[in-house]
Formats: C-alpha cells, structure tokens, sequence
C-alpha cells in the first residue's frame, strides 16, 4: 500500500460515514499530505460510500483543496481591496521574478508554491503576504526580497 | 500609598500577532515580577499600530511594540511608573503623543457597544467572559418563554449584519413558527469580502459573545444544533472558537441540559473551503451538508423553513449574533434609541486603504462617512485627495467626496448605489484609478461565480475582458454603454447575491467617476497614471 493511503485509512475511521463529513475529512487528509491525490479521494469516496466523481467535484470547487503536491514554502499573495490599492499588483510581480514561477504555480525542486488568496483579512496592515502559516504586513519590494530566501521563522524578533 | 492593580493588555488579534505580539508577551510574562497582571486580549481595532499593548485600567496605549521595549513597560506599570513616551501614539497633525487610549481620535469618536469586549477580555478565558457579564443574557433568556426572546429581537429593529440588512426578528419568528421535529441554528462567519475583516475580530476577541447569541437563538425557535462556518483563512478565530466551546461546555452553558433546564443544544465549528459564494444562505448550507457550495435557485423554500438537511434552519451573521446577548440584557429600547429610523444600533467596520487610522471600528447607525473617515479615520495620508470610499466588498460600490455627508445606514447606501456588505469600507486617493478598481472588482467576482447560472458565469467574465480592455489600452467609446446594459442583465437575472450585486462596482463608478473611463477610451489616458496607457 502506498504511504499515502495509509495516511487515509488512519484518519478515515474517526469520522462518520455521513457525506456531511466530506469536507473535514479532505481538509485533514490534505493537512496531512499536503494535497489530495487520486487514490485519497477514491478511498474517501469508498469510505462515505458516495460516488468518486462526487468527492473531485467538491475538491475541485473550493479554492482551499490542491489536487498537486504543494511547495515548502507556500506563499500566498493576498489580493483583498485593501492590499490592490495599496500595491499588492507589485508585489506579487516581485514574488514571481523572485521565485521565478508564476501565480498558481510550483516550482520544479518543490521550494514554492506562489499563489494569491482572495483577503487573509489584515486588511490595516495592507499589502500582506502570507508564507505557509505566517503574515507579513506592510510589504514593499525591498521587504519582500528580504523574506526571500529569508529566514524560515518570521521576523518576529527582528525588531 | 497603596499600590497600582494595573494589568498589562497585550493585543493578539491576527494583525498583531503578525507584528511579533506573541514575542512581546512571552517576554513580558518572563520578566514581569510578582504583582504585575498579564493579560492577553482580542482586538483592539488599531492593527495598523501594533503589537499594542495597553495598561489597564490607566488606559495607556502603546503601539507598535517590540520585545525590546518590555523592561521600559514593565517599569511603566510600576507603581509611580511614567509612560513610555517613545510607544506613544502621535497626533499626526501634531506630532504630539497622546498616552490615553481614549483620547486618541480614533477611538475618541467611536461607540464600542458590539466590540466592547474585544481588546479588554481575554478571549481564551471563559471567566474573564463572565467577569464581564458573560452569559448572564443566557440565565436571564431561559427565563424567558421562547416567544417572548423572539418579540424581544422584533422590537429591538436589529437587521442582520452580514450584508443584506433583512430584519432579524422576523427570521427569527418565521423560524419559530416552522414546524419540525429538529432545527438548526447556522452562524455565517464566512466572511469573504476582500477589505473586511470585522467578523474574524468579533470571533477572535470575544468568542463567547457569538456562543451566547447562539444558544439563546437555539432556545427561542426551539433548535438542538448550532454550526458556525468559518472561513479556511481565519485559523486563530476557529482555535479560539473550539476553545471557547470546550469551556462553555465544561460550565454547562451548552451541551445537554444546558443550566439544568429541560434544553439541550451544541454548536460546531464547520471550517470552509475557499469559496465566496459560500457567504450565501443556501450555498453555505449545501457546503456544511458535504457539496459544492452552490446557491439553490428559486423559486425554494425560505431557509427558515427547508434549509440545512431540509430542516428549518435560522441563519445569521457573527456580529448579528454576538448582538444578541446585549439585547436580551440591556433590552430592546436600549438597543433601538441608537442609530436611525430604519437601521437601528451600531456598525462595525474594517476601515482601510488609504486613511491614515486604518483599523476596527464601530459607530452608532447613520453617522456620517466623512465623520468616519476624517475625523475617525485621520483624513487622507501624504497631503493627497480623497476620491472614492468603496463600501460592501465586491457586492457593493464606490462613493465620490460629494457624498461624503451620507449617513452610513442599509437604505442609504443601498440608495447611493453601494450597500452596506459585511462592513468593508476601503478608502481611496487620487492614485487609485477607479477603471482599474471596477476591473479588480470584476476579476474577484469572475474567480468566484460558482459557475451555476449564466448571467453571472459569463456576464461578469464580459464586463471584466471589457474593463480590462479599457485599462490596457483597447478600449472603446461604446464599451462604456455595453458595461452598462451587461451590468443592468447581469443584476437583473442572476441566480443569487453574488451575480445580482457584482456589476455594482462598475456601474457606481460609471455614475460616479465617467470621466475616468472617458479618459481611458477616448483619450488613452489614464488620470491615476495607474494603468500604464
């Protein structure tokens, strides 16, 4: 059995076999793996016993689920109203010769993943910038370059 | 003399933490002697200023802290201490620093009834919560014949505050009179407006607040199951959550036999998945019960009466909620003697862009948007011109400085063209081109129609390839016209809000700023020298 699955069938039996679940259950598969492949959402489906084309209906609607495998370093362009009109276009164009991949994309050694979220809702501390789990407010393009290929902690105490 | 009791407030709402709050606290808390009181809080509103910490009850606001200056506030907070002047708040006309919290302009102006709690509790105590009246509205409801709780919210005129404004008594009793052997209670914290950010406070600084309205909603229309759906990009606000349900579960105000009483009722946290259409009743509703969220097209049934697993199913917004327990104990009087005829109590919102004060704020129902963004706000940074104030999001629209004496309540800005949304208002200058804003409008709302109705899958998609059209340069003197008969369709016979309100950027700016899309089409000019013609 390949690893992955395994990681699956962990998971599966803590949850009931109701179709209401199906949205926990890809949100924990994918914290896990990172993403959702193929054989997981046949498993899920079998599981629920609902149709597969069922759960790649809902994992391909929602902006959330990743049918690839993600980069280690996530980053993620927030593309709210306040971060346009104070720069965020900029930014991202920053990011993306930076990394030299484009929005939505990851690169070949699996470092990045670049892709924009629609508000991360820190909207006072416009443009942000979100790597894997940490914000980063009030970017610049000299800001930018400086979490890249920065520090993996943040700047927490960079003062 | 007897000792100062001050305690040390320190901010960890989302956008302080992202400045090293979390840091600052643990520094504190190691260095801080005996008799000196630590307490972590939700959020004060200012996060263009933070980390802030604030001394208690002295109200001595600092802002922008780092670790470095935790001896000098340790010090501060000694009996005798002297501010810090250096992490004082400056006057940004004056330059002179402002040590009060309650004398610093943005806050001077503002009426904290809904954000009362956030910033002085600490949101992952439960008793701090009941230290501060916290679940009193809930003894004092169960007292209460359930009729009477929903009479109680009829009176009172709240309109729910997630967008549209519909009066939430009457919600209520429709979900009381539904006949039913089960009902749920749904919480919309999908709050999907890029530019707001008032929902993800309210459950990240006072999590009980929204249980509490919660339970007492379950109690009047006769429900045993609640779910508050979180957006996936609000991590904090659903560990705090879960956290605070734990607890209200361990002290017995939810689970079965809630205060000993003959009434049962639970709530779960239901994360979303990325996907705006989901701030709609019935798409939000299909994505708790495992689909895509996909509006249910009419004519249906009201959610009230068929709504999650088919069920009557009462659905209203955080901040409507967390209004509940205030009603309840102050009553319906206290809460209808603010705001207007029509748009009773406070408003909560995310003020942003180009303001100097950008944060969290909250003002009685019909203020002025100029009192709002001049006097709260600060005015406009660097000497430049207010051109437009953008309320409601996506959904909602741009308004000129001549409208700067409108009050802000839901029929007036719904008048002006806009809406009052989620409580988004994201203020623009002189360098923002309004064409290039519609397009930025129209791009997020393109992204996110479910794709289920044509008016809005392909509409939007025209108006954006036109817009981006007009911003690149190739744009058309009839493309104007065309925006404007696309846009009324799209309005006109689109499946649910998403498609019905996404032409209002572009047709508020096209009444409101014409000369811009002018200049772009016919003179390939672009006046904000913002698209690069």
């Amino acid at each position: 059995m390949k690893p992955e699955l395994a990681v699956v069938k962990e998971i599966l039996p803590a949850y009931e076999k109701d179709r209401g679940r199906l949205i926990p259950i890809l949100q924990e598969v994918q914290a896990s793996l990172g993403y959702l492949p193929e054989e997981a959402m046949v498993e899920i489906a079998r599981y629920l016993g609902i149709p597969a084309s069922h759960v790649y209906s809902v994992a391909s609607f929602y902006a959330q689920f990743r049918l690839q495998p993600l980069g280690r370093r996530r980053i993620a362009v927030c593309r709210g109203t306040a971060c346009h009109v104070r720069g965020a276009p900029e930014i991202l164009k920053e990011l993306e010769a930076l990394t030299g991949i484009r929005e939505g994309e990851t690169s070949e050694d699996l470092e990045y993943t670049l892709e924009t979220v629609a508000c991360i809702g820190c909207c006072a501390l416009a443009p942000c910038v979100r790597i894997n789990e940490e914000v980063y407010g009030e970017m610049t393009r000299d800001k930018v370059r400086d979490l890249l290929p920065g520090p993996q902690e943040g700047h927490r105490d960079a003062g | 003399m007897p000792a100062r009791e001050t305690t040390i407030h320190v901010c960890h709402g989302t956008g302080c933490v992202s400045g090293g709050a979390e840091g600052v606290y643990a520094l504190l808390e190691a260095r801080s002697r005996s008799g000196l009181r630590l307490k972590r809080t939700g959020c004060h509103g200012f996060c263009q200023q933070g980390p802030v910490v604030v001394l208690e009850p002295e109200g001595t606001f600092y802002c922008r802290v780092q670790t470095t200056d935790v001896d000098e506030i340790i010090a501060s907070a000694l009996p005798e201490g002297q501010p810090v002047e250096h992490l004082l708040y400056r006057d940004p006309t004056t330059g002179r620093p402002i040590s009060k919290y309650q004398d610093i302009p943005f806050y001077a102006r503002q009426e904290r009834i809904l954000l009362r709690n956030c910033g002085t509790i600490d949101p992952e105590d439960i008793d701090d919560y009941l230290a501060n009246g916290g679940y009193r509205a809930l003894f004092r409801a169960l007292e209460t014949p359930p009729e009477e709780i929903v009479e109680e919210i009829k009176r009172s005129g709240l309109r729910g505050l997630g967008g549209a404004g519909f009066p939430a008594g009457r919600k209520w009793e429709a979900c009381y009179r539904a006949p039913g052997p089960e009902k749920f209670v749904v919480c919309n914290g999908d709050e999907g407006d890029p530019g707001a950010f008032q929902d993800r406070s309210v459950m990240e600084g006072d999590p009980h607040a929204v249980l509490e309205g919660m339970v007492i909603a379950g109690y009047a229309v006769g429900a045993s199951r609640g779910y508050i759906y979180v957006r996936a990009e609000y991590p904090l606000a659903v560990k705090r959550l879960q956290l605070a349900i734990e607890q209200a579960r361990q002290r017995g105000f939810l689970g079965r036999h809630i205060l000993d009483r003959d009434f049962s009722f639970d709530i779960e946290v239901f994360q979303g998945a990325g996907a705006f259409v989901c701030g709609e009743s019935t798409a939000l509703v299909s994505s708790i019960e495992g689909n895509r969220g996909f509006p249910k097209p009419l004519p249906r049934p009201r959610t009230t009466e068929s709504g999650l697993w088919g069920r009557p199913t009462l659905l209203n917004n955080v901040k409507t909620f967390a209004y509940v327990p205030k009603i309840i104990l102050h009553g319906a009087a206290w809460f209808a003697a603010r705001g207007t005829e029509r748009s009773k109590g406070t408003a909560v919102f995310s003020l942003t862009g180009k303001v100097a004060n950008c944060g969290l704020i909250e003002v009685p129902m019909g203020t002025t948007l100029r009192e709002i963004i001049f006097e709260i706000g600060g005015g406009i940074p660097g000497g430049k011109r207010f051109k437009a104030v953008q309320t409601g999001g996506p959904s909602g629209g741009c308004l000129p400085a001549d409208l700067l004496d409108l009050p802000v309540d839901f029929d007036s800005l719904t008048a002006a063209g806009s809406m009052m949304g989620s409580g988004g208002m994201v203020v623009v200058d002189e360098d923002t081109c309004m064409v290039d804003l519609a397009r930025y409008f129209l791009d997020f709302s393109q992204r996110e129609s479910c794709g289920q109705c044509l008016p809005c899958r392909l509409g939007t998609r025209q108006m954006f390839a036109i817009l981006d059209d007009i911003t690149k340069g190739r744009g058309r003197p009839e493309d104007l016209a065309r925006l404007e008969e696309l846009g009324r369709l799209v309005a006109r016979s689109s499946l649910c809000g998403l498609g019905q309100t996404a032409p209002n950027p572009v047709l508020t700016t096209l009444r409101y700023f014409r000369e811009e899309y002018e200049a772009h089409v016919s003179g390939r000019r672009c006046p904000a020298g913002v698209c690069g013609l």
